[in-house]
């Protein structure tokens, strides 16, 4: 039996000059006891169709026809009804559970209002039940945590919490959107299994919105995708994800980079820039190419780095090793992969190879030169323009007041003072054509560019100073999955033609596969193994290693 | 500056009884002497007799404290209360007439100095109407340690103008803060998932954003008391109060040092007194800084 059905919804956003449709004639079926994933990229309006439920579409959406039943009752037609839903038949999940909790209430406040809103009981039973809410989602001493607030639990525990919140009055459907994006791989399993326990258990409708086809192919039974609004192909999970019969669909799933092989280029088959790519860019005329010496580009032995907590530390407790003795090679010309979860150290090593952070000890070796031990400013930036770095964030990392032809230009005239005017728009001309951008860009503005293009925008600049080691921290995990192949495409290019070494920085296991040579394993500031990629993947010799291998959530678990 | 003791003296003193007067006083030292007799003085509280009511200064200040003391807390009070009411309800209902006509009103009482709002209130409350008084400080009960008005109707009647004026500005500014903020905390994601969980639109608004929104407006509430104090003269100054600020103004007339100094040093700690108890405060008001590092994993 149908428990929720949404019928030909769709929503517009009535904005000054024009409306959006952001949902077209969206029709969805839900069972109870069922799993339905709803896919797209952002934008695509999934998350939007999953507000529409609870009316909760941010302003100026309305729905502009159709409707949503939920077993007889039309619920879309009178925004009294849905409010009595929101909390007791309806529960909803967000993304970020940091953000989702009051930070000023504690934990159990929060869940006893909740209880109390919905049910007629006193509040020392609504406490039991809170309690008990808490023990069944997972955390320990629930008594204990119970007056806790949300800053004092960590991340996985927090979206556990806005778990027990939402399921606290028993709701029909549960409604998660993107409830696994902001959490690190084993968290993500964890959280993703706990959802599936409680779906079997309370024989729960669950809708689960995500981007990650790993996830989609592990937790859901059947799945829709969406695209700009329109509902593209909706069956059964392994039907959608093995034989997609949309053009769509096939795109997306052969974007998705694979977790059991390693391909040599992403099939690209909607793009986002339409200029073909050439394979003789000009750039490599301005190139002081050097062919690539056998030997070990960046030595990096006993790294350490500590922070302390605060300038008045009483004791030596209070610091954090932040990373602990890590030792590696990074080979001319190769790509180095640095996997681990956030707070692993990744990030730190990172800004100590570009020379942002100094090391608490140890040495880094760039071209058999001790670069910890130059003093003199002069010095390093010799080393500087050699090392250049990429960063996760293509939002935050353009200045938004430069011109994209000023944001490259500034490197090259740090690094070459003298250049001519003339030359110097030809250069940035050929740097932007390397990364497969039209002259035009040159004077639009960051924000006029997409999360793709300026990422692309980013590579450019860092090449601008013609480095001979990329640093390239997350840099495809705030885009899309089909942007996110384009540009790693982009980078084995670029690294193919440039002689390029690059430290490839993700807690993405599939993408580090598809791009490294050699990877190394990071915990807790500690390395728990380094091997070449597809030895590590085949035959993984660290506990931690294999874990990780068999948290993530792999596209192809499907076929089983 | 001029010579303080031509201030001091009448016409007919000789030029020997000024100097003798300037010695005793110790006007003849050098600076640096002066000064540190001053520095060492002032940390006792002392600060010397005023050159025009020839009195200690710390008793005169202390004479004038409870004037200033009650017109300060209760023009504070109006500007926190009704400010955080205004603000609510202008931050909830975004879009209507009355919310508009609050903020252009508000508006007004930034753009519009003290005095004038003050001499507006005096022509129109005290002048056409008639129902309240346009100067002083009405009857003073004496309680020993504290001369206060606020336990007799002419006080209370006496202190409705001059609060309210000097409230005006700093209501103004808690209605734009506490409105922004309400603005801000309404749009976040823990709104939206109480909002989820059919949390009443009451509760939302009072118990879950007006809560996080306080906590930025008692900083900026703190601070502004210390403003308070000292924009208080202008006040002071236009309804006659006795308080400490139209000592200080008269004390600029006569040059008079002794009084300057101290009334500047006295607003100094009020100030950093003020930012010290909003400090302590953020410790109950705020949990995310009562315990630090008492993060579990998981």
């Amino acid at each position: 039996m149908t428990f929720l059905k949404i019928n030909n919804l769709s929503i517009d956003y009535k904005m000054r000059k024009e409306t959006v449709n952001a949902a077209k004639n969206i029709n969805i079926d839900i069972n109870k006891g069922e799993i339905v994933g709803i896919v797209g990229e952002s934008g695509s309006g999934k998350s939007t169709v999953a507000n529409a439920i609870v009316n909760l579409i941010d302003e100026p959406g309305k729905i502009s026809s159709g409707s949503i039943f939920m077993g007889e009752t039309n619920i879309s037609e009178n925004p009294e009804t849905i409010v009595q839903y929101r909390g007791k038949k309806i529960g909803l999940i967000f993304q970020d559970p940091q953000t989702s909790l009051n930070p000023i209430l504690t934990v159990g406040e929060q869940l006893i209002e909740t209880i109390q809103t919905h049910l007629n009981i006193s509040t020392d039973e609504a406490k039991n039940k809170a309690i008990n809410l808490l023990t069944e989602v997972g955390i320990k001493e629930a008594k204990k945590r119970f007056s806790n607030y949300p800053h004092q639990f960590s991340g996985g525990m927090r979206q556990r919490v806005v778990i027990s919140l939402a399921l606290c009055c028993e709701p029909e459907l549960l409604i998660a959107d993107e409830p696994t994006t902001a959490l690190d791989v084993s968290i993500q399993s964890q959280i993703l299994e706990l959802i599936k326990k409680l779906t079997r258990e309370r024989n729960l409708a669950v809708i689960l919105i995500t981007h990650d086809m790993g996830v989609i192919a592990e937790t859901t039974d059947r799945v829709a995708v969406m695209k700009n609004g329109d509902l593209v192909e909706i069956g059964p999970t392994k039907q959608v994800l093995v034989e997609p019969k949309e053009k769509y669909t096939k795109s997306l799933v052969s974007s998705v980079p694979p977790t059991n092989k390693k391909i040599s280029r992403f099939t690209i088959i909607e793009k986002e820039n339409l200029n073909n790519q050439n394979n003789n860019i000009k750039i490599l005329n301005r190139w002081s190419k050097k062919s690539i010496v056998d030997q070990n580009l960046v030595k990096i032995q006993n790294l350490s780095k500590s922070f302390d907590d605060s300038f008045f530390t009483e004791n030596t407790k209070n610091s954090v090793m932040a990373v602990d003795d890590v030792s590696f090679d990074i080979k001319e010309g190769k790509s180095f992969g640095l996997v681990g979860e956030s707070g692993s150290g990744k990030t730190t090593i990172a800004k100590m190879v570009v020379n942002l952070f100094k090391p608490s000890s140890g040495d880094i070796f760039f071209d058999n030169v001790n670069v910890t031990k130059i003093k003199k400013n002069k010095d390093l930036l010799k080393f500087r323009r050699q090392i250049q770095m990429i960063f996760q964030d293509p939002f935050s990392s353009l200045n938004g007041r430069l011109k994209v032809k000023e944001i490259i230009a500034e490197p090259i005239k740090l690094h070459n003072p003298n250049i001519k005017s003339m030359d110097l728009d030809n250069y940035i001309y050929d740097l932007l054509e390397s990364v497969e951008l039209s002259q035009q860009s040159a004077i639009r503005y960051p924000h006029e560019f997409s999360g793709g293009q300026r990422q692309r925008i980013s590579i450019a600049r860092a090449l601008a100073t013609q480095p001979r080691l990329l640093v390239c921290d997350e840099p495809t995990s705030a885009l899309d999955v089909s942007i996110q192949a384009q540009i790693l495409n982009l980078l084995k290019d670029l690294q193919e033609q440039l002689n390029l070494t690059i430290l490839f920085i993700s807690h993405d296991l599939p993408v580090v596969r598809q791009m490294c040579d050699k990877i190394a394993v990071l915990k807790d500031g500690k390395l728990c193994e380094v091997s070449e990629t597809e030895e590590l993947f085949k035959n993984p010799k660290h506990n931690y290693t294999k874990e990780l291998l068999k948290l993530m959530p792999k596209i192809e678990s499907i076929y089983n | 500056m001029g010579d303080p003791i031509n201030n001091m003296v009448g016409e007919e003193t000789s030029d020997e009884e000024r100097a003798e007067l300037r010695e005793t006083l110790g006007l003849t030292d050098p600076i640096h002497i002066q000064f540190s007799r001053f520095v060492v003085n002032a940390s006792k509280g002392e600060f010397g007799i005023s050159y025009q009511l020839r009195r200690p200064v710390s008793e005169l200040i202390i004479e004038r404290l409870p004037a200033t003391i009650e017109l300060v807390l209760i023009s504070a009070l109006i500007a926190l209360v009704s400010g955080t009411l205004l603000g609510v309800y202008t931050g909830i209902n975004r879009k209507g007439f009355l919310s508009d006509f609050i903020l252009a009103v508000s508006l007004l009482g930034v753009s519009l100095p003290t005095f004038v709002i003050g001499i507006l209130f005096i022509y129109l409350f005290a002048v056409i109407l008639g129902v309240l008084p346009s100067f002083g400080r009405g009857e003073v009960i004496d309680l020993g340690f504290w001369s206060t008005g606020l336990l007799t109707i002419s006080g209370l009647k006496a202190i409705i103008l001059p609060s309210v004026t000097l409230s005006l500005f700093q209501m103004t500014y808690i209605i734009r803060l506490v409105r922004a903020e309400m603005m801000e905390i309404l749009q976040t994601d823990y709104i939206k998932f109480a909002r989820a969980r059919g949390i009443s639109e009451k509760s939302i608004n009072y118990k879950h954003a007006l809560k996080n929104g306080l906590i930025p407006v008692i900083t900026i509430a703190g601070i502004n008391i210390g403003t308070l104090v000292a924009f208080s003269i202008i006040t002071e100054t236009v309804f006659q109060w006795p308080g400490m600020g139209f000592l200080f103004i008269q004390a600029v007339q006569f040059v008079d040092i002794p009084i300057m100094s101290a009334y500047l040093v006295f607003i100094a700690f009020v100030f950093v007194m003020i930012n010290f108890i909003v400090d302590i405060l953020y410790y109950f008001i705020d949990p995310r800084i009562r315990v630090k590092g008492d993060v579990t994993s998981g």
